[in-house]
Protein backbone atom coordinates (compact mmCIF):
# COMPACT_ATOMS: atom_id res chain seq x y z
CA UNK A 1 0.00 0.00 0.00
CA UNK A 2 3.06 2.21 0.17
CA UNK A 3 3.05 4.95 -2.39
CA UNK A 4 5.61 7.52 -3.24
CA UNK A 5 5.37 11.05 -4.60
CA UNK A 6 8.37 12.48 -6.42
CA UNK A 7 9.58 16.05 -6.15
CA UNK A 8 8.37 18.83 -8.46
CA UNK A 9 8.51 22.61 -8.52
CA UNK A 10 8.49 23.09 -4.76
CA UNK A 11 11.33 20.86 -3.75
CA UNK A 12 10.09 18.25 -1.29
CA UNK A 13 11.83 15.00 -0.64
CA UNK A 14 10.00 11.85 -1.66
CA UNK A 15 7.23 11.11 0.78
CA UNK A 16 5.14 8.05 1.45
CA UNK A 17 2.41 6.92 3.81
CA UNK A 18 0.67 3.78 4.98
CA UNK A 19 -2.62 3.75 6.90
CA UNK A 20 -4.02 1.25 9.44
CA UNK A 21 -0.87 -0.83 9.62
CA UNK A 22 -1.15 -1.57 13.34
CA UNK A 23 -3.80 -3.95 14.64
CA UNK A 24 -4.28 -2.70 18.21
CA UNK A 25 -4.86 1.08 17.93
CA UNK A 26 -8.12 2.52 16.56
CA UNK A 27 -6.21 4.39 13.89
CA UNK A 28 -2.61 4.27 12.77
CA UNK A 29 -0.36 5.61 10.04
CA UNK A 30 3.28 5.80 9.17
CA UNK A 31 4.67 8.78 7.30
CA UNK A 32 8.03 8.94 5.58
CA UNK A 33 9.73 12.08 4.25
CA UNK A 34 13.07 11.20 2.70
CA UNK A 35 14.85 9.36 5.49
CA UNK A 36 12.68 10.82 8.25
CA UNK A 37 10.07 8.36 9.39
CA UNK A 38 7.33 8.57 12.04
CA UNK A 39 4.78 5.99 13.15
CA UNK A 40 1.52 7.25 14.68
CA UNK A 41 -1.21 5.47 16.63
CA UNK A 42 -4.54 6.93 17.81
CA UNK A 43 -6.67 5.51 20.61
CA UNK A 44 -10.14 6.85 21.22
CA UNK A 45 -12.72 8.10 21.95
CA UNK A 46 -12.01 6.04 25.08
CA UNK A 47 -12.68 6.24 28.79
CA UNK A 48 -11.04 9.19 30.52
CA UNK A 49 -9.52 9.61 33.96
CA UNK A 50 -11.73 11.75 36.20
CA UNK A 51 -8.87 14.19 36.82
CA UNK A 52 -8.47 14.84 33.08
CA UNK A 53 -12.16 14.88 32.18
CA UNK A 54 -13.47 17.98 30.40
CA UNK A 55 -17.23 18.24 30.53
CA UNK A 56 -17.84 19.72 27.08
CA UNK A 57 -15.11 18.23 24.89
CA UNK A 58 -12.67 15.37 24.52
CA UNK A 59 -9.27 15.43 26.19
CA UNK A 60 -6.48 15.10 23.65
CA UNK A 61 -3.13 13.75 24.75
CA UNK A 62 -0.12 13.67 22.42
CA UNK A 63 2.98 11.63 23.22
CA UNK A 64 6.16 11.76 21.15
CA UNK A 65 8.59 8.92 21.71
CA UNK A 66 12.15 9.57 20.51
CA UNK A 67 14.12 6.88 18.69
CA UNK A 68 16.35 6.27 21.70
CA UNK A 69 16.05 7.33 25.32
CA UNK A 70 13.26 9.04 27.19
CA UNK A 71 11.23 12.03 25.97
CA UNK A 72 12.78 15.31 27.12
CA UNK A 73 12.07 19.03 26.91
CA UNK A 74 12.37 19.09 23.11
CA UNK A 75 9.77 16.34 22.70
CA UNK A 76 7.47 18.12 25.17
CA UNK A 77 7.53 21.29 23.11
CA UNK A 78 6.86 19.32 19.92
CA UNK A 79 4.02 17.51 21.67
CA UNK A 80 2.46 20.84 22.54
CA UNK A 81 2.74 22.10 18.95
CA UNK A 82 1.15 18.94 17.57
CA UNK A 83 -1.56 18.88 20.23
CA UNK A 84 -2.64 22.44 19.63
CA UNK A 85 -2.78 21.87 15.87
CA UNK A 86 -4.87 18.72 16.30
CA UNK A 87 -7.19 20.45 18.76
CA UNK A 88 -7.83 23.17 16.20
CA UNK A 89 -8.79 20.77 13.44
CA UNK A 90 -10.66 18.09 15.41
CA UNK A 91 -14.30 18.58 16.41
CA UNK A 92 -13.65 17.64 20.03
CA UNK A 93 -17.04 18.83 21.25
CA UNK A 94 -18.71 15.86 19.53
CA UNK A 95 -17.14 13.46 22.04
CA UNK A 96 -17.38 15.12 25.45
CA UNK A 97 -15.95 13.37 28.54
CA UNK A 98 -13.74 11.02 26.58
CA UNK A 99 -10.05 10.79 25.87
CA UNK A 100 -8.08 10.72 22.65
CA UNK A 101 -4.48 9.60 22.78
CA UNK A 102 -2.07 10.13 19.92
CA UNK A 103 1.28 8.37 20.18
CA UNK A 104 4.01 9.34 17.72
CA UNK A 105 7.04 7.08 17.58
CA UNK A 106 10.05 8.54 15.81
CA UNK A 107 11.63 5.79 13.72
CA UNK A 108 14.35 7.87 12.12
CA UNK A 109 15.19 11.57 12.24
CA UNK A 110 16.80 13.10 9.17
CA UNK A 111 15.47 16.65 9.45
CA UNK A 112 11.92 18.14 9.24
CA UNK A 113 10.85 15.93 12.14
CA UNK A 114 8.06 18.17 13.39
CA UNK A 115 6.41 18.41 9.98
CA UNK A 116 6.65 14.65 9.56
CA UNK A 117 5.01 14.22 12.99
CA UNK A 118 2.18 16.54 11.94
CA UNK A 119 1.60 14.66 8.70
CA UNK A 120 1.63 11.28 10.44
CA UNK A 121 -0.76 12.63 13.09
CA UNK A 122 -3.22 13.87 10.46
CA UNK A 123 -3.22 10.57 8.59
CA UNK A 124 -3.70 8.59 11.82
CA UNK A 125 -6.58 10.81 13.01
CA UNK A 126 -8.23 10.41 9.63
CA UNK A 127 -7.75 6.64 9.80
CA UNK A 128 -9.40 6.53 13.23
CA UNK A 129 -12.46 8.20 11.70
CA UNK A 130 -12.53 11.07 14.18
CA UNK A 131 -14.64 14.06 13.16
CA UNK A 132 -12.44 16.87 11.79
CA UNK A 133 -13.34 20.28 10.45
CA UNK A 134 -10.34 20.30 8.12
CA UNK A 135 -7.10 18.48 7.47
CA UNK A 136 -3.66 19.86 8.22
CA UNK A 137 -0.13 19.24 7.06
CA UNK A 138 3.30 20.29 8.26
CA UNK A 139 5.97 21.94 6.12
CA UNK A 140 9.47 22.79 7.30
CA UNK A 141 11.51 25.58 5.65
CA UNK A 142 15.16 26.36 6.28
CA UNK A 143 16.95 29.56 5.28
CA UNK A 144 20.62 28.91 4.55
CA UNK A 145 23.47 31.39 5.03
CA UNK A 146 23.10 32.64 1.44
CA UNK A 147 19.41 33.48 2.08
CA UNK A 148 18.03 30.61 -0.01
CA UNK A 149 14.84 28.93 1.18
CA UNK A 150 15.03 25.14 1.36
CA UNK A 151 11.77 23.27 1.89
CA UNK A 152 11.81 19.95 3.71
CA UNK A 153 15.52 20.13 4.71
CA UNK A 154 17.63 17.15 5.74
CA UNK A 155 19.44 17.05 9.08
CA UNK A 156 22.68 18.43 7.58
CA UNK A 157 20.82 21.23 5.79
CA UNK A 158 19.09 22.07 9.08
CA UNK A 159 22.43 22.25 10.87
CA UNK A 160 23.93 24.61 8.26
CA UNK A 161 20.85 26.84 8.13
CA UNK A 162 20.48 30.31 9.63
CA UNK A 163 16.79 29.94 10.45
CA UNK A 164 14.37 27.03 10.64
CA UNK A 165 10.58 27.28 10.53
CA UNK A 166 7.79 24.73 10.66
CA UNK A 167 4.23 25.62 9.72
CA UNK A 168 1.00 23.68 10.04
CA UNK A 169 -1.32 24.57 7.16
CA UNK A 170 -5.04 23.81 7.00
CA UNK A 171 -6.65 22.24 3.95
CA UNK A 172 -9.66 24.51 3.43
CA UNK A 173 -8.15 27.99 3.25
CA UNK A 174 -4.43 27.14 3.30
CA UNK A 175 -3.91 29.32 6.34
CA UNK A 176 -1.20 28.92 8.97
CA UNK A 177 -2.49 27.02 12.03
CA UNK A 178 0.75 26.72 13.94
CA UNK A 179 4.27 27.98 13.51
CA UNK A 180 7.46 27.01 15.25
CA UNK A 181 10.62 28.95 14.43
CA UNK A 182 14.29 28.89 15.36
CA UNK A 183 17.07 31.36 14.40
CA UNK A 184 16.90 34.91 13.05
CA UNK A 185 15.10 36.10 9.93
CA UNK A 186 13.39 39.19 8.57
CA UNK A 187 9.63 39.74 8.24
CA UNK A 188 9.96 39.50 4.48
CA UNK A 189 11.70 36.14 4.73
CA UNK A 190 8.97 34.85 7.05
CA UNK A 191 6.28 35.83 4.58
CA UNK A 192 8.21 34.21 1.76
CA UNK A 193 8.53 31.01 3.75
CA UNK A 194 4.79 30.99 4.49
CA UNK A 195 4.03 31.42 0.78
CA UNK A 196 6.38 28.57 -0.13
CA UNK A 197 4.86 26.34 2.57
CA UNK A 198 1.35 27.05 1.31
CA UNK A 199 2.40 26.00 -2.16
CA UNK A 200 4.03 22.85 -0.82
CA UNK A 201 0.94 22.04 1.26
CA UNK A 202 -1.21 21.73 -1.87
CA UNK A 203 0.99 18.90 -3.00
CA UNK A 204 0.77 17.14 0.35
CA UNK A 205 -3.03 17.48 0.45
CA UNK A 206 -3.25 16.01 -3.05
CA UNK A 207 -1.12 13.14 -1.81
CA UNK A 208 -3.47 12.66 1.19
CA UNK A 209 -6.40 12.42 -1.20
CA UNK A 210 -4.68 9.93 -3.48
CA UNK A 211 -3.61 7.66 -0.64
CA UNK A 212 -7.06 7.66 1.00
CA UNK A 213 -8.64 6.96 -2.40
CA UNK A 214 -6.32 4.01 -2.86
CA UNK A 215 -7.22 2.75 0.60
CA UNK A 216 -10.94 2.78 -0.15
CA UNK A 217 -10.52 1.45 -3.70
CA UNK A 218 -11.59 -2.04 -2.59
CA UNK A 219 -14.94 -0.90 -1.22
CA UNK A 220 -15.87 1.50 -4.05
CA UNK B 1 -26.60 21.52 -4.42
CA UNK B 2 -28.27 18.11 -4.41
CA UNK B 3 -27.12 17.51 -7.95
CA UNK B 4 -23.59 18.51 -6.94
CA UNK B 5 -23.70 15.99 -4.13
CA UNK B 6 -25.16 13.26 -6.35
CA UNK B 7 -22.27 13.67 -8.77
CA UNK B 8 -19.87 12.79 -5.97
CA UNK B 9 -21.70 9.64 -4.83
CA UNK B 10 -19.30 6.72 -4.76
CA UNK B 11 -16.26 8.96 -4.61
CA UNK B 12 -13.81 9.32 -1.75
CA UNK B 13 -14.18 12.55 0.23
CA UNK B 14 -11.91 13.99 2.91
CA UNK B 15 -12.63 16.17 5.97
CA UNK B 16 -12.81 19.80 4.94
CA UNK B 17 -14.56 19.19 1.62
CA UNK B 18 -17.72 21.23 1.37
CA UNK B 19 -20.82 21.72 -0.75
CA UNK B 20 -22.84 24.90 -1.03
CA UNK B 21 -26.59 25.20 -1.15
CA UNK B 22 -27.16 27.53 -4.05
CA UNK B 23 -30.25 29.69 -3.93
CA UNK B 24 -32.66 29.27 -6.81
CA UNK B 25 -32.29 32.22 -9.15
CA UNK B 26 -35.48 31.70 -11.09
CA UNK B 27 -38.82 30.92 -9.56
CA UNK B 28 -41.17 28.85 -11.64
CA UNK B 29 -44.69 30.28 -11.65
CA UNK B 30 -46.49 27.45 -13.39
CA UNK B 31 -45.44 24.40 -11.38
CA UNK B 32 -45.06 24.17 -7.65
CA UNK B 33 -41.46 23.69 -6.60
CA UNK B 34 -40.92 21.81 -3.39
CA UNK B 35 -37.71 22.75 -1.60
CA UNK B 36 -35.42 19.72 -1.53
CA UNK B 37 -34.56 18.52 1.93
CA UNK B 38 -31.23 16.81 2.40
CA UNK B 39 -30.77 14.30 5.21
CA UNK B 40 -27.20 14.09 6.50
CA UNK B 41 -25.93 10.80 7.86
CA UNK B 42 -22.66 10.00 9.64
CA UNK B 43 -19.66 12.01 8.49
CA UNK B 44 -21.65 14.97 7.16
CA UNK B 45 -22.49 18.18 8.99
CA UNK B 46 -24.76 21.09 8.19
CA UNK B 47 -23.46 24.57 8.83
CA UNK B 48 -25.77 27.32 7.66
CA UNK B 49 -26.14 26.87 3.90
CA UNK B 50 -23.07 24.68 3.61
CA UNK B 51 -22.62 20.94 3.92
CA UNK B 52 -19.30 19.93 5.45
CA UNK B 53 -17.57 16.57 5.34
CA UNK B 54 -15.95 15.61 8.65
CA UNK B 55 -14.77 12.02 8.05
CA UNK B 56 -12.81 10.44 5.27
CA UNK B 57 -14.62 7.78 3.28
CA UNK B 58 -16.91 7.01 0.38
CA UNK B 59 -20.03 9.14 -0.13
CA UNK B 60 -23.18 7.02 -0.27
CA UNK B 61 -26.70 7.97 -1.26
CA UNK B 62 -30.17 6.58 -0.62
CA UNK B 63 -33.37 7.74 -2.26
CA UNK B 64 -34.64 10.36 -2.10
CA UNK B 65 -32.12 12.65 -0.44
CA UNK B 66 -30.17 10.81 2.24
CA UNK B 67 -26.40 11.05 2.14
CA UNK B 68 -23.71 9.65 4.39
CA UNK B 69 -20.01 8.84 4.49
CA UNK B 70 -19.07 5.17 4.59
CA UNK B 71 -15.78 4.95 6.47
CA UNK B 72 -13.62 2.17 7.85
CA UNK B 73 -13.11 2.68 11.54
CA UNK B 74 -12.51 0.47 14.52
CA UNK B 75 -13.83 2.43 17.50
CA UNK B 76 -17.57 2.25 18.02
CA UNK B 77 -19.65 5.31 18.89
CA UNK B 78 -23.14 4.39 20.18
CA UNK B 79 -26.21 5.31 18.15
CA UNK B 80 -29.80 4.98 19.39
CA UNK B 81 -31.53 1.84 18.18
CA UNK B 82 -28.40 -0.04 17.12
CA UNK B 83 -27.81 -3.56 18.44
CA UNK B 84 -24.50 -4.45 20.03
CA UNK B 85 -22.79 -7.39 21.71
CA UNK B 86 -21.58 -6.37 25.18
CA UNK B 87 -19.86 -7.95 28.15
CA UNK B 88 -21.38 -7.55 31.61
CA UNK B 89 -18.64 -6.11 33.83
CA UNK B 90 -20.43 -5.29 37.07
CA UNK B 91 -23.68 -5.78 38.97
CA UNK B 92 -24.66 -2.84 41.12
CA UNK B 93 -28.12 -2.81 42.70
CA UNK B 94 -30.68 -2.92 39.95
CA UNK B 95 -28.45 -2.16 36.93
CA UNK B 96 -25.72 -4.08 35.16
CA UNK B 97 -22.72 -2.29 33.67
CA UNK B 98 -21.99 -3.42 30.13
CA UNK B 99 -18.79 -2.88 28.19
CA UNK B 100 -19.55 -2.51 24.48
CA UNK B 101 -16.23 -1.07 23.29
CA UNK B 102 -17.22 2.59 23.40
CA UNK B 103 -15.89 5.47 25.45
CA UNK B 104 -17.89 4.61 28.57
CA UNK B 105 -19.83 1.66 29.91
CA UNK B 106 -23.55 1.38 29.29
CA UNK B 107 -26.15 0.57 31.93
CA UNK B 108 -28.61 -2.26 31.51
CA UNK B 109 -31.57 -2.49 33.90
CA UNK B 110 -32.51 -5.91 35.26
CA UNK B 111 -36.11 -5.15 34.27
CA UNK B 112 -35.13 -4.74 30.62
CA UNK B 113 -35.28 -8.47 29.88
CA UNK B 114 -38.21 -10.45 28.53
CA UNK B 115 -40.43 -11.67 31.33
CA UNK B 116 -38.42 -9.96 34.06
CA UNK B 117 -40.27 -8.57 37.06
CA UNK B 118 -39.16 -7.33 40.47
CA UNK B 119 -39.72 -10.84 41.83
CA UNK B 120 -38.40 -12.72 38.84
CA UNK B 121 -34.87 -11.40 38.21
CA UNK B 122 -33.02 -12.51 35.08
CA UNK B 123 -30.05 -14.79 35.61
CA UNK B 124 -27.14 -12.61 34.44
CA UNK B 125 -23.63 -13.04 35.82
CA UNK B 126 -20.58 -10.82 35.52
CA UNK B 127 -18.68 -11.89 32.39
CA UNK B 128 -21.79 -12.92 30.45
CA UNK B 129 -22.29 -11.75 26.88
CA UNK B 130 -25.47 -9.86 26.11
CA UNK B 131 -26.99 -8.88 22.79
CA UNK B 132 -28.88 -5.65 23.38
CA UNK B 133 -29.97 -2.44 21.68
CA UNK B 134 -29.48 1.17 22.68
CA UNK B 135 -32.44 2.92 24.25
CA UNK B 136 -30.43 6.04 25.05
CA UNK B 137 -27.31 6.97 23.10
CA UNK B 138 -26.43 10.59 23.54
CA UNK B 139 -23.01 12.15 23.68
CA UNK B 140 -23.81 13.96 26.93
CA UNK B 141 -25.46 11.08 28.78
CA UNK B 142 -24.60 7.58 29.91
CA UNK B 143 -25.77 5.13 27.23
CA UNK B 144 -28.54 2.72 28.23
CA UNK B 145 -29.13 -0.73 26.78
CA UNK B 146 -32.28 -2.88 26.77
CA UNK B 147 -32.79 -6.52 25.84
CA UNK B 148 -36.43 -6.09 24.79
CA UNK B 149 -38.09 -4.33 21.87
CA UNK B 150 -40.95 -1.85 22.07
CA UNK B 151 -43.55 -4.54 22.73
CA UNK B 152 -41.61 -6.24 25.54
CA UNK B 153 -40.44 -9.20 23.44
CA UNK B 154 -36.85 -10.46 23.48
CA UNK B 155 -36.73 -10.64 19.66
CA UNK B 156 -33.41 -12.48 19.65
CA UNK B 157 -31.83 -10.27 22.30
CA UNK B 158 -30.66 -11.31 25.74
CA UNK B 159 -27.80 -13.33 27.22
CA UNK B 160 -25.70 -15.31 24.73
CA UNK B 161 -25.25 -18.65 26.42
CA UNK B 162 -24.14 -22.14 25.49
CA UNK B 163 -20.54 -21.71 24.39
CA UNK B 164 -19.62 -19.99 21.15
CA UNK B 165 -16.79 -17.64 20.33
CA UNK B 166 -16.57 -13.84 20.46
CA UNK B 167 -14.19 -11.95 18.17
CA UNK B 168 -13.76 -8.49 16.71
CA UNK B 169 -13.96 -7.32 13.12
CA UNK B 170 -13.93 -3.81 11.64
CA UNK B 171 -17.10 -1.72 11.71
CA UNK B 172 -17.11 -1.59 7.91
CA UNK B 173 -17.31 -5.38 7.67
CA UNK B 174 -20.13 -5.47 10.22
CA UNK B 175 -22.16 -3.07 8.12
CA UNK B 176 -21.50 -5.18 5.03
CA UNK B 177 -22.58 -8.31 6.94
CA UNK B 178 -25.80 -6.72 8.18
CA UNK B 179 -26.77 -5.14 4.86
CA UNK B 180 -29.92 -6.63 3.38
CA UNK B 181 -29.14 -9.50 0.97
CA UNK B 182 -25.53 -9.60 2.21
CA UNK B 183 -23.37 -11.75 -0.07
CA UNK B 184 -20.87 -12.61 2.69
CA UNK B 185 -23.59 -13.94 4.96
CA UNK B 186 -25.26 -16.07 2.30
CA UNK B 187 -21.90 -17.46 1.15
CA UNK B 188 -21.03 -18.37 4.74
CA UNK B 189 -24.42 -20.00 5.31
CA UNK B 190 -23.85 -22.29 2.36
CA UNK B 191 -20.46 -23.28 3.73
CA UNK B 192 -21.28 -24.03 7.38
CA UNK B 193 -24.55 -24.00 9.27
CA UNK B 194 -23.95 -21.77 12.28
CA UNK B 195 -25.47 -19.29 14.71
CA UNK B 196 -24.11 -15.83 14.05
CA UNK B 197 -24.75 -12.75 16.21
CA UNK B 198 -23.38 -9.53 14.73
CA UNK B 199 -23.21 -6.42 16.88
CA UNK B 200 -22.84 -2.99 15.30
CA UNK B 201 -19.88 -2.42 17.64
CA UNK B 202 -17.72 -4.83 15.64
CA UNK B 203 -18.15 -7.80 17.95
CA UNK B 204 -19.30 -11.04 16.39
CA UNK B 205 -20.39 -14.13 18.28
CA UNK B 206 -20.35 -17.47 16.48
CA UNK B 207 -21.70 -20.81 17.62
CA UNK B 208 -21.61 -23.94 15.49
CA UNK B 209 -21.65 -27.69 15.97
CA UNK B 210 -17.92 -28.12 16.61
CA UNK B 211 -15.06 -26.02 17.97
CA UNK B 212 -13.12 -26.57 14.76
CA UNK B 213 -15.91 -25.18 12.59
CA UNK B 214 -16.37 -22.21 14.90
CA UNK B 215 -12.68 -21.34 14.59
CA UNK B 216 -12.78 -21.68 10.79
CA UNK B 217 -15.77 -19.33 10.59
CA UNK B 218 -14.04 -16.80 12.85
CA UNK B 219 -10.88 -16.89 10.75
CA UNK B 220 -12.83 -16.61 7.50
CA UNK B 221 -14.77 -13.57 8.69
CA UNK B 222 -11.68 -11.83 10.00
CA UNK B 223 -9.90 -12.33 6.71
CA UNK B 224 -12.95 -11.06 4.73
CA UNK B 225 -12.10 -7.60 6.08
CA UNK B 226 -9.35 -6.92 3.59
CA UNK B 227 -10.61 -8.92 0.62
CA UNK B 228 -12.46 -8.00 -2.53
CA UNK B 229 -15.59 -9.96 -3.46
CA UNK B 230 -13.73 -12.09 -6.02
CA UNK B 231 -10.96 -12.99 -3.56
CA UNK B 232 -13.57 -13.92 -0.97
CA UNK B 233 -15.46 -16.24 -3.33
CA UNK B 234 -12.19 -17.91 -4.26
CA UNK B 235 -11.30 -18.45 -0.59
CA UNK B 236 -14.77 -19.83 0.25
CA UNK B 237 -14.59 -22.14 -2.75
CA UNK B 238 -11.26 -23.53 -1.60
CA UNK B 239 -12.56 -24.06 1.94
CA UNK B 240 -15.56 -25.89 0.54
CA UNK B 241 -13.33 -28.22 -1.44
CA UNK B 242 -11.36 -28.90 1.70
CA UNK B 243 -8.09 -27.52 0.36
CA UNK B 244 -7.58 -25.27 3.37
Amino acid sequence: MMEVCGSGIVNLREFGCEQSLLSRPDGSASFIQGDTSVLAGVYGPAEVKVSKEIYDRATLEVLIQPKVGLPGVKERSQEQSVRETCEASLLLSLHPRSSLTLVLQVLHDDGSLLSCCLNAACMALMDAGLPMSCLFCGVTCAIDTAGQIITDPTATQEKESRALMTFAIDSTEHRVMMSSTKGSFSVHELQQCIAVSQKASEKIFQFYRDSVRRRYSKTL
Amino acid sequence: MVSGLKEKVGEVLLPGDEFCFEAEDTISLTEQVKPEKVVCGPGLRRSGDRLLVCKSGVLRHKQPNTFWIDSQQRRYVPVKGESVVGIVTAKSGDVFKVDFGGSEQASLSYLAFEGATKRNRPNVQVGDLVFAQFLIANKDMEPELVCIDGSGRANGMGVLAGGGLLFRVSLGLVRRLLAPHSKIESDLKQLFPCELVVGMNGRVWVHSCSVQQTLIIANLLQSCDTMTAAQRRELFRRVQQGVL
